[in-house]
């Protein structure tokens, strides 16, 4: 669950202009605009994790079905678009794996640096560029946008920021970029709810 | 075991709309859809999202402090991906989509979706669009928003999925 109630009338980090650092370390203001993380999927795309998809939403979209259908409006089979990040969301367990892995490294620096230990996601943006196709290898990187300066809302005083994933194929088209805004805080009072006790990113 | 059924109208098919229809008020079908646990499984790892809100009711229940297990978001995605291209038919392109999560939607809940068209335009490619103004509902509980922009055919000879690099401005 992401709860931004507390967000409401909160003036989000501004996606263009000159980033609002106020107060940051400089080691943390140094990485805004910077490309963090490159990482290349484990494994290539395909169709069977669409089918999933597919199967799990009801779509009955021919375009994902029928490869004639596909083959006549793009030239072959393509993914679901929703399934963007799926191809780069690694593995529970691989081997030589010494913990759990987790997306979107950069917000867990973050939270970590500023010591800010809890965080919720509020916005999603999803920008679909090349389709992705069965046997894509795709590699993404990710980019802080931006940081708020601090804020206090009704979950507690922290920052908010902006942080893109950028998705290319394998030879380097751009298929997508995933925009995530996040607010890192830290709680006002002892909670005496039963609020989520854990961080619920990017649920 | 008896599926869940869902209630969409999906009177567009492969063929499709085109962008005339697109008209800033008109209302997409709307989309019911009962939830149940496998739901949620389902959905969840088919997006690879392994956490354990989303498959063990004890650790929601008693670590979240949640009802229940509820959807995740990259699964709501696929369910608004549905919903929208339901009503465009398969020439329907997204081109962006946004959320903002309010509330969770749990097993036992029927989750409405509801959308309207907000405006369309063509752009400087030719490239026809419609934006669409989404919400996902269980009862009184707003759970969800999205904004989406969709590419329509400008008329029956026309594939915004033709569309590459420069001619795709999403």
């Amino acid at each position: 669950m992401i709860d931004d109630s507390a967000l409401d009338n909160q003036a989000l980090p501004e996606r263009t202009g000159p980033p609002k650092n106020a107060g940051l370390p400089e080691h943390i203001a140094a990485l805004i605009g910077e490309p963090q993380y490159p990482e290349t999927a484990t494994f290539p795309v395909e169709m069977s994790y669409a089918y999933n998809t597919l199967s799990a939403t009801e779509n009955g979209n021919p375009l994902y079905w029928d490869s004639e259908v596909a083959d006549e409006l793009t030239d072959g089979m393509t993914m679901p678009v929703a399934t963007l990040s799926l191809w780069m969301r690694p593995h529970r367990w691989e081997p030589g794996a010494t913990k759990e892995q987790v997306a979107l490294k950069a917000h867990f620096d973050l939270k970590e640096q500023l010591d800010l230990p809890e965080a919720i996601m509020s916005d999603n943006t999803m920008i679909l560029h090349e389709p992705v196709r069965p046997g894509d290898v795709i590699s993404h990187h990710q980019v802080l946008r931006s940081i708020s300066d601090a804020k206090t809302t009704k979950l507690g005083t922290g920052r908010f920021w902006v942080i893109d994933v950028e998705y290319h194929n394998q030879n380097g088209e751009l298929v997508g970029v995933e925009s995530y805004t996040g607010f890192g805080y830290k709680r006002t009072a002892p909670s005496t709810s039963t609020a989520p006790s854990t961080s619920p990113e990017n649920s | 075991m008896n599926l869940p059924t869902s209630t969409s109208t999906d009177e567009t098919g492969t063929a499709g709309i085109t962008l005339d229809r697109a008209v800033a008020g008109t209302a997409l079908p709307a989309l019911s859809y009962d939830v149940s646990a496998t739901t949620v499984v389902l959905g969840a790892l088919a997006s690879r999202d392994w956490r354990p809100m989303h498959h063990d009711y004890k650790f929601a229940t008693e670590r979240n402090g949640t009802p229940d297990i509820f959807l995740n978001t990259p699964n709501l995605a696929a369910w608004f991906e549905r919903f929208i291209t339901d009503w465009t038919g398969s020439r329907g392109r997204i081109g962006r989509m946004t959320f903002r999560m309010r509330d969770s939607v749990y097993p036992g809940d029927r989750m409405v979706f509801s959308g309207a068209v907000s405006g369309s335009e063509i752009d400087e490619t030719g490239c026809g669009w419609a934006g669409l103004d989404i919400s996902v509902s269980v009862g009184d509980r707003l759970c969800c928003t999205c904004t989406a922009r969709v590419a329509l055919p400008t008329d029956e000879t026309d594939n915004p999925w033709a569309r590459k690099s420069d001619d795709w401005k999403p």
